[in-house]
């Protein structure tokens, strides 16, 4: 119930304060620019037959960036504006767990990732009036995109739960998302066992199978790993203020 | 209604509170006082569950703040002392959100929010947005929070700060009002408002409880001595050895006299009442005629300073 009311009042909040619309319309400009691109480019290459499966490719992988450039700033609010409003103290002496607090603003980003996301499927809709599209790839690759944006928004929230400074907050989960990202650049100075080792911890290295259009279980379990690291994380954050106490 | 016994919070080393014990009955409206980082808000944050104390227990309405601090929570309401707000939320808004979080229940929602909304003046302006209130109605928007789902309590933290006068003044008799059938902790550096508005005074100082009574007693127990204030018509050096001399007389320092020509004097006496003869009559024959002479009361001001004085030179 908690969780309920608090994901309204994010939700309307996001859309209130337009954040909802010039962040969803600079994704869409972007996106869509991102899949024209792609899509003209994979044609002059192969010049007649259109390989759709390596479209998706390079479209998927190309949202992937965008993502990571964006989720950080739909999450950074979510708690830093709360402490910096000291609304926090209040919602701390209303009947609410921490766990409801931090699933209803998780889920509120989760909504604007999936609206996000799911205003992107008319790309693939229009295209499929012209051409005979496979849609297993596509469903694998959307599912892929979509583990991995809710992974940014739980690694953003509990981020954002640290500080009262909402650039800090997004300039953190960069931080932390990069270090994910380039865990795996190192090919020069480790050795092939390290880089293995490392790989299962690549955030970026899961999307590939999906934009193969496969979804390993491996892949999977991946994220829910990830989400439960991070929620646990997100709720000594929380709970931080009962053993340390803030003034 | 309240009972806390032995409260004990320490942030790492630094001593929050140390062995705070007392109990606080259905229906008073307590002061909570205390100089500058005393206490107090560590006090309200584990009333209101916000953490859990270091040692000892507190009950509210019956349940553990530690152990049950879901239920402590929907017995209260919390006015914290920075007022905050959501600035993109309007008044009705804000409120129903304040209301579901609160868990009230649906149906009487709507009721309850019109209802704390006329309790608190706010109703002409439900629809503003709450970034464009000033200071007053901000809190009173924050207070109409506080009064969703019927709380017993009410603790309020520096309630009228930054109000004007007539806001003020608005706000304490609002208090009292609510005072009538729910138990209230004010907070607050301004005592003349626990004067005006509690029936029961808690003093804590560096952590510790100094004082727990009605205004009325503490102020009587504090003044083992009277003062009274003597103007007379004259300009005598001698006369003030000479009270001094006076069996009974504590202290006498001069005063401002009013009048001109006039000498004036603060004696501190031991309660008794022939004094007040044998100073008029010295003063008369030694000094000149009496111009005014009255008994000086102790304020809550007076006793604050007293206890507090008193405790830190122990």
């Amino acid at each position: 119930m908690g969780t309920w009311h608090i994901f309204r009042r994010e939700v309307q909040s996001y859309f209130q304060s337009f954040i909802a619309y010039v962040i969803i319309s600079a994704f869409l400009l972007l996106a869509g620019y991102f899949f024209y691109t792609d899509l003209i480019m994979y044609i002059m290459w192969t010049l007649k037959k259109v390989d759709f499966e390596k479209i998706w490719e390079l479209y998927f992988n190309d949202i992937r960036y965008m993502m990571t450039i964006i989720m950080p700033l739909i999450t950074m609010r979510l708690f830093a504006e709360e402490k910096k409003l000291g609304t926090i103290e209040l919602l701390w002496t209303y009947p609410l767990r921490d766990w409801e607090l931090f699933a209803g603003k998780y889920l509120s980003a989760l909504l604007m990732l999936v609206i996000m996301l799911g205003l992107t499927l008319t790309y693939p809709a229009v295209t499929s009036l012209l051409f005979q599209i496979d849609l297993r790839p596509l469903f694998a690759g959307y599912l892929g995109l979509f583990l991995m944006g809710s992974a940014f928004i739980i690694c953003g929230v509990t981020i954002s739960i640290l500080t009262e400074n909402q650039i800090v907050a997004a300039l953190g989960t960069y931080l932390v998302l990069l270090l994910f990202w380039f865990l795996t650049w190192n090919e020069a100075v480790a050795n092939p066992d390290m880089i293995n080792i490392l790989l299962n911890f690549s955030l970026f290295d899961r999307l590939y199978n999906f934009t193969r259009g496969a979804i390993d279980l491996k892949d999977v379990v991946f994220f829910i790993n990830f989400h439960l690291v991070f929620a646990v994380l997100a709720l000594l954050a929380l709970s931080a203020r009962k053993w340390r106490g803030i003034q | 209604m309240i009972e806390v016994e032995q409260l004990t919070k320490y942030y790492g080393p630094i001593r929050g509170i140390e062995d705070l014990s007392f109990r606080i009955d259905r229906g008073d409206v307590v002061g909570l006082l205390g100089p500058n980082g005393s206490g107090k808000t560590t006090t309200m944050r584990i009333l209101t569950c916000f953490f859990p104390p270091t040692r000892g227990r507190a009950l509210v309405y019956g349940y553990d703040v530690v152990k049950n601090p879901l239920q402590v929570r929907q017995h209260i309401g919390y006015l914290p002392e920075r007022v905050p707000l959501y600035p993109d939320m309007d008044i009705r808004e804000y409120l129903r959100f304040a209301a579901s979080a609160k868990r009230v229940d649906p149906a009487k929602r709507t009721a309850q929010i019109d209802e704390v909304m006329a309790v608190c003046g706010i109703v002409d302006m439900a629809n503003r947005l709450i970034g464009a209130l000033s200071k007053g109605y901000r809190q009173r928007v924050c207070l109409a929070q506080a009064l969703l789902n019927k709380p017993e309590i009410l603790i309020l933290d520096e309630p009228t700060i930054g109000l004007d006068p007539r806001q003020v003044s608005d706000f304490r008799s609002l208090i009292k009002n609510l005072g009538r059938d729910r138990t209230i902790i004010l907070c607050t550096h301004i005592l003349p408002e626990v004067s005006e508005t509690c029936n029961r005074v808690v003093i804590i100082h560096k952590g510790r409880l100094i004082a727990l009574d009605t205004p009325q007693n503490l102020q009587e127990k504090i003044q083992m001595y009277g003062q009274i204030y003597i103007q007379y018509y004259g300009n005598n050096p001698r006369l003030e050895g000479l009270m001094a001399g006076v069996p009974g007389v504590v202290t006498v320092e001069a005063a401002e006299a009013t009048f001109s020509g006039a000498g004036a004097f603060n004696i501190q006496v031991q309660k008794d009442e022939t004094i007040l003869r044998e100073l008029s009559a010295l003063v008369h024959t030694e000094g000149g005629p009496i111009l005014e002479m009255k008994k000086l009361n102790l304020t809550l001001e007076d006793v604050f300073l007293e206890l507090v004085t008193k405790e830190e030179a122990k």
